[in-house]
């Protein structure tokens, strides 16, 4: 018998795929447009240099999509084994997520010492002034570390938990790479002064316009997986997962509906104006909070802690009531941001109240999440990625008390416009979607490369306790410069004076921002040292043995849990 | 009866998609929705004028360079905020800003009222140097500003926009637009009384000082200058009922 002969059974679950050509649909007018604009009539104030250097970057990108495409179409019949979770672009997302955390984070630092030493990273020309940086520190560690962080996990947790390949064949390829092209649009923008100028929503029309079409993809995808699952109920993860990705469309399309000046000017003008677009922005910027940074991250919550803690969900219930109450409430508390403003008091008050509100349904979320320890909390002396995830969960309890607290008029008239709001969104950002973040990355990197486990979890504990430390440093600063300058500003002397100038409220803050910058170093180099930790895991060193590869859809575990099955994750 | 509803929506998820949607739309609906159609949300003020081309240039470069991370454009009704900048913000005042710049951190001091406070020259050696006026002052220093020529060949695009928008600019407002810059410069200007019927109580100087070119300086200056000063408060009865919102 020959060698030939011998060769595997053809799998039933190989089929060919078409997925990719339709693409085409897509790119190539966007690359017309692309083209268009980068080599035609440039206009002024903004659109010249700017549009055709942001035309350019999305030139090159597109036709080296469409390229890649016709080369793979020309040269074989794309094939996907549908009896094998899609876990390639899953490690593409955790590597996204560690480069753009390392990027935003040292963003941070930078812009953090700027304030503490206004000539440091000074260069003239602008592009590294304080103003163009601080969208691009925002921007990269809520949407390039947090997205792909969401996009990643979301990939992997909605195929576990429904038990199919992801759907759309090579479209979750296009969702990562389109976004990985809005990042970058976005980015190189705002270093050339490409804004529209309202936070955390700043990207110019076109972008937004690409990352709309992107997010779509996204929505698709997720939702057509969910559609085709083989386990009968939807995971509670899968719930938080959809509220995230349909409310951001949402929010993001209504929030930046603009007129461009020119189909090639990179400058455009928004629909709405004052109050009516102040209004607009904070219900889009609270609820980037409620939904990116909250909703979604609750879901890497109820994957991530109940996989690694190996016990389930504490109450079925609970996740019910705080899911709908969470996402009900969640939207109207932008106001909260608008108090004592030219906003009517009645959305104010709305505002406020709603925002009072919502401590309960987030501390349904906490508490589901810690409870879930019940049974396991041995497990926190002897393993650092599950403490790193339960410290986020408590962190997150903070930020959901101390937000309710900040948004109660009296409370706000002091605290706003200060450092106590950077001290209270960065508790949540780095306590928060830092730690459950860094607990997820922990966790898939020894999962997706089939190791036994991390390189080194020595490196964990040192990560967990510098970041730790450095986010006490950064926090108690800003509240120490927050709450002393809000009581500056408002004192009087005996003759009933006010008691200093503006900028006598600012010299004492030197101290707070070197003691944050200090903080944000430590946050920084604790990243650091996970990424280390990563590569060396993948690349199979230390206590990080090969498995045999065991990627395939696995039986049904047999239901041994009292509480309903939907409750634990399927594998 | 809810967690009948909800077995049902955690086993379909279309309707699931469906049930979200409707559950998040509400609040945006109830707190939007009605800014736009009751009348008393923008009182009714003295004074208000769309921004002059220069100014909405100057605006634009205040944006650009992200200001508005660390200044705010809203005086709030506090004694303290009163007396250091001025009387309170109005909704009137930011009803044609596109985008709004209220902003949400004072890292500076509020810019709502800047307008006058200052002198040309002092806005210039400021934005040039910070700290050579407020020796502790933690601001970059902006000196290619007073460099950078203005580029505003289509800024009458920009008006133009704004008027399909909604901003009262008028047909012979764009039309002129681009000689209005540099007319808003030159106290001798040809033009000098249609712009001033144009744009009432503009004001009209050499900026930065330097009458060969127009700068980015020129822009940024002349809106600065002209922050807080439109509308016309001793017109503006603030205990009236139709302004207590």
């Amino acid at each position: 018998m020959s060698t030939l002969e011998t060769t595997a059974p053809t799998n039933p679950h190989l089929k060919t795929d078409g997925s990719m050509w339709p693409m085409l649909f897509i790119l190539i007018p966007v690359a017309i447009w692309a083209m268009f604009a980068a080599t035609g009539p440039g206009y002024g104030t903004f659109g010249g240099v700017q549009m055709k250097a942001q035309a350019g970057i999305m030139l090159a990108a597109l036709i080296g999509g469409i390229i890649y495409i016709v080369g793979r179409m020309g040269s074989e019949t794309p094939v996907i084994d549908h009896s094998r979770y899609a876990d390639t672009i899953v490690k593409y997302g955790v590597v996204a997520t560690t480069f753009w955390g390392i990027a935003g984070m040292t963003v941070g630092v930078v812009i953090a010492a700027q304030l503490a030493w206004p000539e440091i990273f000074y260069f003239e020309g602008a592009w590294t002034n304080f103003g163009r940086l601080r969208p691009l520190h925002t921007s990269a560690v809520i949407f390039a570390f947090g997205g792909n962080a969401l996009i990643a996990t979301s990939f992997y947790v909605v195929q576990r938990t429904s038990r199919v390949r992801l759907a759309g064949g090579y479209w979750p390829w296009f969702v990562f790479w389109g976004y990985q092209l809005f990042i970058v649009l976005a980015a190189t923008g705002y270093l050339m002064g490409v804004t529209g100028g309202k936070e955390y929503a700043e990207p110019e029309w076109y972008v937004d316009l690409w990352l709309t079409i992107v997010w779509v993809a996204y929505l698709l995808v997720f939702l057509m997986t969910l559609a085709r699952r083989k386990e009968p109920h939807i995971y509670v993860a899968n719930w938080f997962y959809l509220a995230f990705i349909v409310t951001v469309a949402i929010l993001h399309v209504v929030n930046n509906l603009a007129l461009p000046v020119a189909i090639t000017s990179a400058k455009s003008y928004g629909v709405y104006a004052g109050v009516q677009d102040a209004m607009t922005q904070w219900w889009y910027g609270h609820n980037a909070v409620g939904f990116f940074l909250t909703a979604g991250f609750l879901a890497i919550m109820y994957y991530f802690i109940p996989k690694r803690a190996n016990r389930p969900v504490w109450s079925y219930k609970l996740s019910i009531v705080h899911f709908w109450a969470v996402i009900f409430i969640y939207i109207w508390a932008g106001p909260h941001h608008l108090h004592y403003t030219a906003l009517p008091q009645w959305t104010q008050t709305l505002g406020m109240v709603f925002s009072l509100m919502l401590w309960m349904p987030s501390w349904g979320g906490m508490i589901n999440g810690l409870m879930t320890l019940q049974g396991a909390w041995d497990k926190l002396r002897t393993d650092p990625v599950l403490r790193m995830l339960v410290v986020s969960v408590a962190f997150y309890g903070m930020a959901t008390f101390e937000g309710p607290l900040l948004s109660v008029r009296y409370v706000n008239a002091l605290s706003h416009y200060t450092d106590w709001g950077i001290g209270h969104v960065h508790s949540g950002a780095l306590g928060w979607n830092g730690f459950v973040t860094f607990g997820a990355l922990y966790c898939l990197v020894p999962w997706l490369w089939k190791k036994r486990e991390l390189y080194s979890t020595r490196l964990v504990e040192w990560h967990f306790w510098l970041a730790t430390l450095g986010i006490v440093f950064y926090i108690t600063a800003m509240w120490g410069a927050g709450i002393s300058q809000g009581l500056n500003w408002r004192a009087y002397t005996e003759l009933g004076f006010l008691e200093y100038s503006f900028i006598e409220t600012v010299s004492p803050l030197h101290v707070f921002y070197v003691i944050r910058t200090i903080g944000g170093l430590m946050f920084l180099l604790g990243t650091f040292i996970m990424a280390y930790n990563i590569r060396m895991t993948i690349l199979g060193r230390g206590n990080a043995v090969s498995l045999r590869d065991d990627g395939s859809l696995k039986p049904v575990p047999p239901a041994v849990s009292p509480v309903p099955p939907t409750l634990a994750p399927a594998e | 009866m809810f967690y009948k509803i909800h077995k049902y929506l955690e086993k379909k998820s279309f309707p699931l998609l469906l049930g979200i949607i409707g559950v998040v739309s509400v609040g945006g609906l109830v707190e939007i929705a009605p800014l736009f159609y009751i009348d008393s949300t923008i009182e009714e003020v003295e004074g208000m004028r769309p921004y002059t081309p220069l100014e909405l240039a100057g605006r634009n470069i205040y944006i650009r360079e992200g200001c508005y991370v660390c200044h705010s454009q809203m005086v709030r009704p506090l004694r303290d905020e009163v007396e250091r900048y001025g009387h309170y913000s109005l909704a009137a005042e930011s009803m044609y800003d596109r985008p709004f710049q209220w902003g949400s951190k004072r890292t500076g001091p509020d810019l709502a009222r800047v307008g006058g406070k200052y002198s040309d020259e002092w806005h210039k050696t400021h934005l040039i140097d910070p700290r050579s006026v407020v020796p502790e002052s933690i601001m970059p220093p902006y000196k290619f500003l007073a460099e950078a020529e203005l580029e505003y060949d289509d800024i009458a695009r920009h008006l133009a926009v704004n008027a399909t928008l909604g901003v009262p600019y008028t047909d012979e407002m764009i039309a002129s637009a681009k000689s209005d810059v540099t007319t808003q410069l030159d106290e001798f200007a040809d033009d000098y009384d249609g712009f001033v019927a144009r744009y009432p109580n503009a004001v009209i100087r050499d900026f930065d000082g330097d009458a060969d070119k127009v700068t980015e300086m020129d822009a940024l200056i002349a809106y600065l200058q002209m922050l807080g000063t439109l509308v016309d408060f001793n017109e503006f009865e603030a205990d009236l009922d139709e302004n207590l919102r």
